[in-house]
């Protein structure tokens, strides 16, 4: 009876992956060994090429993971314990890189630390150097900090989300029986947290493992991850067997991962988690060690997370002095051209996209698509409360697409669904649901540790009382899950966002997404061209501020509606 | 709860949205770079009573390999922006349908590759390096006037080229290395040129907005591999109005690669007169005008002016490099291969 409702529930995620997922790469792994027979691919460059490929990717991902980790703990402990001033504003600060372009996130740091970046040119002049000090573009640091860059976020989501779950009492229990601050952290939070911890480190080391605007812009030609490889070999040579064996890899490799990880986290113990309103248990920093680490943590998230934000802003808003061809300081005034010149078809161009039009298309897309993970995610997470053999292998089947690369995804996409003439006017819709398989995995591992964690003798006081299963889901567990369900759907409307790579393989010139249109800029040389491309990044940027504010305004509007 | 009433409000707007209907089309499939002014489209347009569809497909080579992985269904009636280093995979595959355009006659011989006219040329243009003029100035620094200057001391780090395996211009550079020193002698070159510092980067974006120095990001390298005619846009594309290119070309013999452009009718079209119609459209004295300052190359027609801006800061080689179509069918991919592990291990 429980077993068949389970399945019933697992029905529309099942269904919405064979179509979006399976009959798309399905149909581009067809392709590939059709295509097989007629090269040989065991030759020994193209093994050099995968090994090399292959171990750099694994590389690169563990050390960006232990980085984002570092910086990334201390922080979610900070959100998830303190009160202090700005903690809305960095909050939203630091999940605003997520949903950044690579090609924008690039100019940001080129502007922040490039070779005639803003700290660069401060040191200049205070050391009276000759050369620029810090040349880190294209080399490994830049690929580390762009990726700690980017995945600081999910730790301090997922982990901080989690902490100020915990009931604090259990740690003050464990202190007047005698525990030492730290130990009592250690021995009683510490655990609680560790299912999350095992979820944020596995979605960004997959993040990590998968990059590939990153590795191409920031890192530079001389390095490749599978990724970038996949890319080369199917849009350049079309090597579609090279590229399927390389897939093959970075899917079988994404498994593994994640096996692993699951079986760490099933294999340590869950305390259940009781709803707690917003601000209990939060303080202020009192100790001189909590004073140091706030300000410790502020700093570090304003210089790496805010400072290129920033600076890219601040690049949107510079334009040339009419009269002076100097660059920076002397030769600069601040003004809005960039952003007049967007709302301006200057050149009656018949591909002139109005910023309204692509924020309006972008926001379409990203709602659908955060609508529609979220369902999933939601009847997923439910299906799979059982701790069971069959579930886990569901669980690893919906990460697959986080696995699969952005362009063998499109591709697959583009192949499948393309069926004559016309049937690329309705590539667009499929957009939300491309999205959708990219945003999923976030979206369960966001809200299945929160879900499961619910006491189960909540539901059972809950249901001797007369509370149907629908007034169950209803009064217990949305409530609980209500702040977790409202940062995933922020996730996967980042996500939808931000994402470019897949989107590109289905966008019609004619209903373009803002970071299409940032490319469509940056295509061709001139100041204005790259003036108007940082400046769609920047009402990228607010569009984003935006719509958190508003979701941040929903968790609070449902803790106000459970009083 | 009353949020939930914007939610359902989005909802509506985004199905209505979605389904106005479109009236009957045309679909042209082509590259990312593709413009053209709107007055001309829709002037096309309604003349023949139709709704033309732009397909934007990524770079040259992307957008050839979508045509040929959906040749079973093609996704438009035509495909525009296949140039010299793909068009041999384009006949290979045979995905053009055969289209003698009268308006060929205009157009000049050398231009027209393929003689079984499935691909039609449109337009072409050079990849050049473009030098920081200011730079040079400076330091009075004389201009490289062959491949083989570049490998000398004076120009040590100051060339940021894009990699050939990740971009076109990119790979028309390292084709002009292999016209000027042979299949044989082009690595040798590369080696030269990787001891004198030259700057590998993946895309033309990073090379041109982050690199190079003559442009609005102001990098530490003063020549850059770009197009013949991009100190034009420069000029078209400035804050403020400019008076003179801020950039130039290099344009010593060998230096610059010529690329055309060519489109076609795809095979299994249901459109084919309207197809011929827009292939002939493109031909025609509007749209080769109206090429120059929308895609920033040279229209193929002898009957079509150039823009002022052209005639005045757009430097063109006398002798571009040049490689047989099917040199290139060839040893595209192991030039790039061999080129890969000789400057990136």
């Amino acid at each position: 009876m429980k077993d068949k409702r389970n399945w019933a529930l697992l029905a529309l995620p099942f269904i919405f992956l064979f179509v979006f997922y399976f009959l798309p790469i399905g149909n581009i792994a067809a392709i590939s060994i059709r295509q097989f027979n007629s090269g040989d691919y065991s030759n020994e460059m193209n093994w050099r090429l995968t090994t090399s490929a292959f171990n750099f990717t694994v590389f690169q991902a563990t050390l960006s993971t232990v980085f984002t980790i570092l910086v990334g703990l201390p922080a979610a402990y900070l959100f998830g314990r303190y009160i202090f001033k700005g903690k809305d504003v960095l909050r939203i600060a630091s999940t605003l890189p997520f949903i950044l372009p690579t090609v924008v996130v690039a100019a940001g740091f080129n502007a922040l630390i490039g070779p005639k970046g803003w700290i660069n040119i401060i040191l200049i002049r205070v050391l009276g150097l000759s050369a620029a000090p810090i040349n880190i573009l294209n080399t490994l640091p830049a690929i580390l900090l762009a990726h700690v860059f980017y995945n600081t976020s999910i730790i301090i989501r997922v982990v901080g989300a989690a902490l100020a779950q915990v009931d604090r009492r259990f740690e003050d229990a464990a202190r007047t029986l005698g525990a030492s601050s730290w130990g009592a952290f250690r021995k009683i939070t510490l655990p609680i947290l560790f299912p999350s911890i095992i979820s944020a480190v596995l979605l960004v080391f997959l993040f990590d493992f998968t990059s590939f605007g990153v590795i191409l812009m920031m890192g530079g030609p001389k390095f490749t991850t599978l990724e970038v490889e996949i890319y080369i070999q199917t849009m350049q040579f079309l090597n579609l067997p090279l590229s399927g064996i390389l897939s093959f890899i970075q899917l079988t490799f994404t498994m593994l991962v994640t096996f692993f990880l699951m079986r760490i986290d099933k294999s340590g113990f869950s305390i259940p988690i009781m709803p707690r309103l917003q601000a209990e248990g939060m303080q202020r920093p009192r100790l001189i060690w909590e004073k140091v680490l706030c300000g410790l943590v502020t700093t570090v998230l304003l210089l790496l997370l805010v400072a290129p934000v920033a600076a890219l802003v601040l690049r949107s808003i510079l334009a040339a002095d009419l009269n002076s061809t100097e660059f920076l300081g002397q030769g600069q005034v601040i003004s809005l051209r960039n952003f007049q010149e967007l709302f301006n078809n200057r050149r009656q161009s018949y591909f002139y996209v109005p910023p309204i039009q692509a924020i309006w298309n972008s926001l379409q897309y990203g709602f659908f698509s955060s609508l529609i993970s979220l369902i999933l995610g939601f009847l997923l997470a439910y299906g799979l409360r059982q701790d069971r053999k069959e579930n886990r292998a569901v669980e690893l089947l919906m990460m697959l697409p986080l696995g699969t690369s952005a362009v063998t995804l499109g591709l697959g996409f583009f192949t499948f669904f393309s069926q004559g003439v016309g049937s690329a006017r309705w590539f667009p819709f499929l957009i939300p649901a491309a999205h959708s398989l990219i945003s999923l995995p976030y979206v369960l591992r966001i809200i299945q540790p929160v879900l499961n964690s619910i006491p189960v003798n909540l539901r059972w006081a809950a249901g001797t009382l007369g509370a149907s299963p629908r007034d169950i889901v209803r009064y217990i567990d949305l409530p609980i899950i209500w702040r977790s369900l409202m940062t995933a759907a922020l996730y996967a409307f980042t996500i939808s966002l931000g994402e470019f790579g897949a989107t590109s393989f289905l966008s019609r010139p004619d209903l373009p997404t803002m970071p299409i249109a940032v490319y469509r800029y940056l295509n061709l040389p001139g100041a204005s061209n790259y003036g108007q491309a940082m400046a769609m990044a920047v009402i990228i940027l607010m569009v984003c501020v935006v719509s958190m504010f508003a979701l941040d305004r929903l968790q609070f509007q449902a803790i106000k509606d459970s009083k | 709860m009353k949020d939930w009433k914007i939610i359902i409000i989005f909802l509506l707007m985004g199905l209505i949205g979605g389904c106005v209907p479109e009236p009957a089309a045309l679909t042209v499939m082509t590259h990312d770079s593709f413009a053209a002014s709107e007055a001309v489209i829709a002037e096309f347009e309604s003349a023949n009573n139709v709704k033309v569809n732009f397909l934007l497909s990524g770079d040259a080579g992307s957008l050839l390999n979508k045509a040929i992985l959906s040749r079973n269904a093609p996704v438009a009636d035509l495909l525009y922006g296949v140039d010299t280093t793909f068009l041999s995979r384009a006949l290979e595959e045979n995905i053009f349908e055969t289209y003698v355009s009268p308006l060929l006659d205009q157009v000049p011989h050398e231009f027209k590759l393929d003689a079984g006219f499935n691909a039609l040329p449109v337009d072409y243009g050079d990849v050049c390096i473009n030098y920081d003029k200011e730079y040079f100035n400076e330091k009075s620094l004389r201009l490289p006037r062959t491949l083989d200057d570049l490998t000398e001391h004076e120009y040590q780090g100051l060339l940021v080229v894009e990699n050939p395996a990740t971009s076109s211009p990119g790979l028309a550079f390292l084709l002009a290395t292999i016209a000027e020193f042979g299949s044989n002698g082009y690595l040798d070159y590369w080696q030269r040129l990787k001891g004198n510092g030259v700057v590998i980067v993946n895309d033309w974006e990073t090379a041109y907005y982050v690199n190079f120095s003559g442009s609005s990001g102001q990098g530490p390298q003063p020549m850059v591999v770009s197009y013949g005619t991009s100190p034009a846009a420069e000029v078209i594309f400035a804050e403020s109005e400019l008076v003179d290119a801020p950039t130039a070309s290099l344009v010593g013999d060998n230096m610059c690669f010529r690329q055309i452009e060519f489109v076609g009718i795809l095979r299994g079209t249901k459109n084919r007169t309207l197809a011929e119609k827009f292939v002939d459209f493109m031909l025609s004295q509007q749209f080769q005008e109206d090429i120059p300052l929308n895609m920033f190359v040279f229209p193929v027609s002898q009957s079509a002016d150039l823009p002022v801006e052209f005639e005045k800061f757009v430097q063109i080689p006398e002798m571009p490099a040049q490689l047989s179509m099917d040199e290139i069918a060839e040893n595209r991919e192991n030039w790039i291969a061999s080129w890969r592990e000789v400057m990136l291990q």
